[in-house]
C-alpha cells in the first residue's frame, strides 16, 4: 500500500496542472455550446440548441465541407508523397537510413510560422517562381499562385509531409524481406509483390499519417490566413473569428465542438485500424 | 534483391522530395543575406537584415517576451514533467485514462486548447498576460518533458534503487541522489525540447495573450509582419527563429543518444 502511495505524490502536481488546465477548459469549450449568446457578447445562462443547429446551417456547413475537402486532399497528397519518401529510404543500405530520416524529419522541426513563410516567398508576385517562369520565357501577366486554395494545400502538405515519412517508415523498416523474395519466387512481378503484399502490411502507417495530417489540417488557421489570402475561411478560422473579433462564443464553442468530435472519431479509428494490424500480426507469429 | 533500375527510381524519388522539403527553406535563408532583400537579384553577401533586426524595437521586445515565456514554461514543464515520468514509472500499472491523460495534451489540436483556455480565462476572470501564456505553454510542454524521460525509465536499473534504500537511504534521498542524477542527459534533453516548442508555438500563445501589444511574443510578430507582406528582414528573423529551434533539438538529440552515465 504504502509504495503506491509515493508515486501518487510525485505526479499529483502535473496531474492537477493537466486537470485544471486541460480537462476543465475543453469541458468548459462543451458546456459553452448549449448557451445562448448574450445581447452585448456576452453569454446568457439559458440552456438552447440553436448554437449547434447552425453548425448544419448552409452557410456554415459549407465551410466544413470545404475544410473537410481542403484536408482530405492535403492528407492524401501527403501520404502519397511521405510513403513514396518511406519506401526509397528502407530501400537505400540499413547504414544511411536513419541520417536520411533524419533529414526528411529536420524541417518539421523548425517554426511552423516560418516554413509556412518560405511559401510565400516562392509563390508571392515577385516570386522566385514568377521570377524563374519569367526567365525561361514566360511572357504577361502570369496567374498568382499565393492566396488561392492551391496554396493552402501545398503549405499543409510541406509542413506534415515529415510526419508521414515518419509513420510510413516504421512499418516499411520493420517488414521482413523474406516475404516479398517469397512472393517473387512464387512467380508475382515487382509490382504485384507490392500491390499484394507490400502495401496490405504497411497500411496502418499510412492510415496513422493520413488521419494526423487530416485532423491537424482541418482545424488549421495558420495555413488559410497566411497561404489562403484574406478571404479565405477554413473551419479554424470561423472558430478564431467567433473568439476574437465576432465575440460569439457559444457558436465558437459549438463549431470547437463537431471540430473536436470528428478530430476524435477519426483518431479513434485510426487506433482501431492499429490495433487490428498488430492483432493480425500476433496472429501470424502465433 | 532489388535490381539496379529500382534502386536508381528510389534515389530519383529521394532526390525530388528532399528538394521539396528544402529548396523553400534554403531560398529564405539565402536571401536572407542578399544585400539588395529582392528575390529578383543577387546583389551581394550582407549582414545588413540581420543589423536592421536589432534596431527594431517591436522585435527586441518580442524577442524578450519569447525568452520569458520559454525559460519559465520550461523550467516549470521540466519539475512537473520530470516528478510525473518518474512517479508514472514507479507506479508500472497505470489504467487506460492515465495513459490517456498524459498522452493528450501531445496530440491535442493547438486550436482546441487555445479556445478552451481563452474562454477558460476570461470566464474565471484572469487577466491575460505572460504568466497566462506561460501555464498554458506547461501543458503541453510537460507532457512532452515526460515522455523523454519516461523512454530512459524504460532501461533504468530499478535495482540500484533497491539497493539505495537497503542502504537507508530515505524515498527523498534516493530520489535526489540516485534516481535524478542518472536521469539528468533525459531531464536536459526533455528541457530543451519544452523550451524549442515555447518559442515556436503560436496558437496557444496567440489566444491567451490578452488583448494589446504587451505581451506580444516573437512568432506573433512574425505572424504579424508577415500578414503586410515579404520584406528582407522577415527573411533575416526566420532564418534565426530556425536555426535557434535546429540547433536546441540537435542538442537535445545528442544527448538522449549519449546513454546513461555508467551504463
Amino acid at each position: 500500500m504504502s509504495t503506491d502511495r509515493r508515486p501518487m505524490i510525485l505526479m499529483t502536481p502535473a496531474m492537477l496542472w493537466l486537470f485544471g488546465l486541460m480537462v476543465v477548459p475543453c469541458v468548459l469549450i462543451l458546456v459553452l455550446a448549449f448557451f445562448r449568446r448574450g445581447v452585448y457578447g456576452g453569454i446568457e445562462y439559458t440552456v438552447t440548441l440553436e448554437n449547434l443547429a447552425l453548425v448544419f446551417d448552409p452557410l456554415y456547413f459549407k465551410i466544413f465541407l470545404k475544410s473537410a475537402g481542403i484536408a482530405g486532399l492535403s492528407a492524401a497528397i501527403a501520404c502519397v508523397l511521405g510513403y513514396a519518401a518511406a519506401y526509397a529510404i528502407a530501400a537505400m543500405p540499413r547504414r544511411h537510413q536513419s541520417m536520411l530520416l533524419f533529414f526528411a524529419v529536420l524541417p518539421f522541426w523548425s517554426n511552423y510560422l516560418v516554413r509556412t513563410y518560405a511559401w510565400i516567398v516562392l509563390l508571392n508576385r515577385e516570386g522566385l517562381i514568377v521570377n524563374l517562369a519569367r526567365w525561361l520565357g514566360f511572357e504577361g501577366e502570369l496567374p498568382s499562385m499565393l492566396y488561392s486554395e492551391q496554396a493552402v494545400i501545398i503549405g499543409l502538405v510541406y509542413n506534415y509531409l515529415p510526419f508521414v515519412i515518419l509513420s510510413c517508415y516504421a512499418p516499411l523498416s520493420r517488414l521482413n524481406p523474406d516475404i516479398s523474395e517469397a512472393s517473387r519466387d512464387l512467380g508475382a512481378s515487382g509490382w504485384t509483390t507490392f500491390r499484394r503484399v507490400t502495401l496490405p502490411m504497411t497500411v496502418p502507417g499510412i492510415a496513422t499519417g493520413f488521419v494526423f495530417v487530416f485532423v491537424l489540417s482541418i482545424g488549421n488557421f495558420v495555413t488559410p490566413a497566411l497561404l489562403g489570402g484574406g478571404q479565405f475561411q477554413m473551419i479554424g478560422n470561423l472558430v478564431y473569428a467567433q473568439f476574437l473579433t465576432a465575440n460569439d462564443w457559444p457558436f465558437g464553442a459549438a463549431l470547437s465542438m463537431v471540430l473536436i468530435a470528428v478530430m476524435l472519431g477519426l483518431l479513434m479509428l485510426q487506433a482501431v485500424v492499429a490495433e487490428r494490424a498488430s492483432g493480425r500480426k500476433g496472429a501470424q507469429n502465433g | 534483391m532489388a535490381d539496379r533500375n529500382t534502386f536508381r527510381l528510389m534515389l530519383i524519388i529521394l532526390g525530388v522530395i528532399f528538394a521539396f522539403l528544402y529548396i523553400p527553406i534554403s531560398v529564405l535563408v539565402g536571401l536572407s543575406f542578399n544585400e539588395g532583400g529582392l528575390p529578383t537579384a543577387w546583389t551581394g553577401f550582407s549582414f545588413k537584415w540581420y543589423g536592421a533586426l536589432l534596431e527594431n524595437e517591436d522585435i527586441l521586445k518580442a524577442a524578450g517576451n519569447t525568452l520569458i515565456v520559454a525559460i519559465f514554461s520550461t523550467l516549470l514543464s521540466t519539475l512537473l514533467g520530470s516528478l510525473l515520468a518518474i512517479g508514472v514509472e514507479i507506479r508500472r500499472r497505470n489504467g487506460k485514462w492515465l495513459e490517456t491523460l498524459i498522452f493528450a495534451p501531445m496530440i491535442i489540436p493547438d486550436i482546441v486548447l487555445a479556445i478552451a483556455l481563452l474562454s477558460f480565462f476570461s470566464l474565471i476572470g484572469v487577466k491575460m498576460g505572460l504568466h497566462t501564456i506561460i501555464v498554458s505553454h506547461v501543458v503541453f510542454n510537460l507532457a512532452f518533458v515526460c515522455a523523454v524521460v519516461r523512454a530512459r525509465l524504460k532501461n533504468f536499473d530499478w535495482s540500484i534503487v533497491e539497493a539505495s534504500a537497503d542502504l537507508g537511504a530515505s524515498t527523498f534521498t534516493t530520489l535526489k541522489r540516485v534516481i535524478i542524477p542518472v536521469l539528468m542527459p533525459a531531464i536536459v534533453a526533455g528541457a530543451l525540447l519544452a523550451f524549442t516548442l515555447s518559442v515556436d508555438e503560436f496558437i496557444i500563445a496567440f489566444f491567451t495573450a490578452g488583448a494589446g501589444r504587451a505581451s506580444i511574443t516573437l512568432p506573433m510578430q512574425i505572424f504579424a509582419m508577415i500578414r503586410f507582406g515579404v520584406t528582407p528582414e522577415i527573411n533575416a528573423l526566420a532564418t534565426l527563429v530556425m536555426a535557434v529551434s535546429v540547433i536546441a533539438l540537435a542538442l537535445s538529440q545528442r544527448l538522449n543518444k549519449g546513454g546513461l552515465p555508467g551504463q
